[in-house]
């Protein structure tokens, strides 16, 4: 039997439920054996080359770029799953979610403490390559169809392990008190 | 001194109480732990949150507000009442902004302890992103209303020496909002200030320039769930 297939993508995220994986420690050798990856910045594969098994997202979706990932995740992979708080309900970047986004902008290149004085011209980044702001942040359930939860900021090893064994051996995931927190 | 006691029923749990007293309390005696987020010990009980509901004689009823009667039988930890109370977590979660990572009160925030409690992975219901003000205008105390529930805790029981209370509510319906009395709120001593913060269940009310003081791990809520000091 072929090993299943695991994908994973940050989008609007730290970076911080990766890292949080790799404080499995010493059962990313055990991973290894468990599952091949495919698309991922882990092993910096940047195109699907084959149908996955799973999908890890980390962060929401801030950007049309997000959005784009998201649905190319959701197209390959069997099942999908919010990692962390960002993909669960937008996360820290959606404390802007009150303010209109040329607000964000204006503050981060115009007016912020290290842009005011190093931006005389006023530049704005309007290159074409660039993604494009969304009006907020979207949590990604309410972009594609999500199947699994995975809360906290990040995530628990533990749960992150839990769950990956879980999925893999098609056991029922165990959720210990101290395994679920937001923070 | 003659009180009369009563027999009652929680979940199938012969228990004995005070009569008169209300579920909450009588419950507690008999080591049963009933949620709560409005309710607070001392205060007269409101009702307004409804996390406290149980079923009494097989209707619902909250358990913060009605007197335990001989031979009532409660219902408590059924999955009836466990989806009613998860469903008002869920829906509290998205009716504000709850970003746990960045509160201070997260560990020891009696709303996200009982999201714990229940095992909330996500809210059923779409996130409202409501635009809500933090009132900084205060010498003592912080508002933030991105997370307040409206439970009134804070405004019956933060009091002066005349009873006068220092928050109210301000606005109506949807709208409506607490609002901190700023002549009374400048006199406020720190020690008030650290009673709103505390009566508050959630980190909708925050004392100035001291924050984060308690380290992840010792924090109320971190290896142990809400409720677990009465279910011993
Ligand atoms: S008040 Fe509680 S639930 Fe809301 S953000 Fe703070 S810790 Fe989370
Ligand atoms: S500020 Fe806190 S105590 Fe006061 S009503 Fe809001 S949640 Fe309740
Ligand atoms: S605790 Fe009983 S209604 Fe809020």
């Amino acid at each position: 039997m072929s090993k299943p297939i695991l994908a994973t993508a940050s989008l609007a995220g730290c970076f911080g439920c990766h890292m949080s994986l790799l404080d499995i420690d010493e059962r990313i050798l055990e991973l290894i054996e468990l599952v091949d990856f495919n698309k991922s910045p882990i092993n910096d594969i940047k195109k699907f080359t084959r149908p996955c098994d799973i999908g890890l997202i980390e962060g929401g979706c801030c950007n049309n770029d997000n959005v784009h990932v998201l649905k190319d995740f959701r197209k390959h992979c069997k099942i999908l799953v919010s990692v962390g708080e960002c993909a669960i309900m937008g996360g820290l970047p959606a404390l802007r979610n009150g303010l209109p986004v040329s607000d964000c902008l204006e503050e981060a290149y115009l007016n912020g403490p290290s842009t005011k004085d190093e931006n005389p011209e006023g530049i704005m980044p309007n290159d074409v390559e660039l993604p494009i702001l969304l009006d907020k942040v979207y949590p990604c359930h309410e972009v594609v169809k999500m199947d699994y939860y995975l809360p906290g900021c990040p995530p628990d090893a533990e749960l992150l392990w839990g769950a990956l064994t879980a999925l893999i051996k098609g056991n029922e995931l165990e959720l210990p008190y101290e395994v679920i927190k937001y923070d | 001194m003659s009180k009369n006691f009563v027999e009652f029923i929680i979940d199938g749990k012969k228990c004995m109480s005070e009569e008169g007293k209300y579920i909450i309390d009588a419950a507690k005696d008999n080591g049963v732990y009933i949620p709560t987020l409005c309710n607070i010990e001392g205060l007269k009980p409101k009702g307004a949150c409804r996390i406290c509901s149980v079923l009494v004689n097989g209707r619902p009823m909250t358990a913060c507000t009605t007197p335990v009667t001989s031979g009532m039988e409660i219902e408590n930890n059924i999955a009836q009442i466990e989806g009613i109370r998860k469903t008002i977590i869920e829906a509290l979660f998205v009716e504000g902004n709850h970003f746990c990572p960045s509160c201070e009160k997260s560990g020891s925030c009696e709303l996200q302890a009982l999201a714990y409690k229940y095992k909330m992975l996500v809210p059923r219901f779409p996130f409202m992103f409501p635009i809500r003000e933090v009132d900084a205008s205060n010498p003592k105390l912080i508002k933030d209303h991105n997370r307040c529930i409206l439970c009134k805790r804070c405004i019956r029981g933060i009091r002066d020496e005349n009873d006068r209370s220092y928050f109210a509510f301000k606005k109506r319906g949807h709208e409506v909002e607490i609002n901190i009395n700023h002549e009374m709120a400048n006199k406020m001593t720190d020690r008030l200030a650290r009673e709103s913060m505390d009566i508050c269940p959630v980190g909708a009310l925050l004392i100035k320039e001291s924050g984060f003081r308690t380290p992840i791990g010792q924090r109320k809520y971190d290896h142990l769930p809400i409720g677990s000091d009465i279910e011993k």
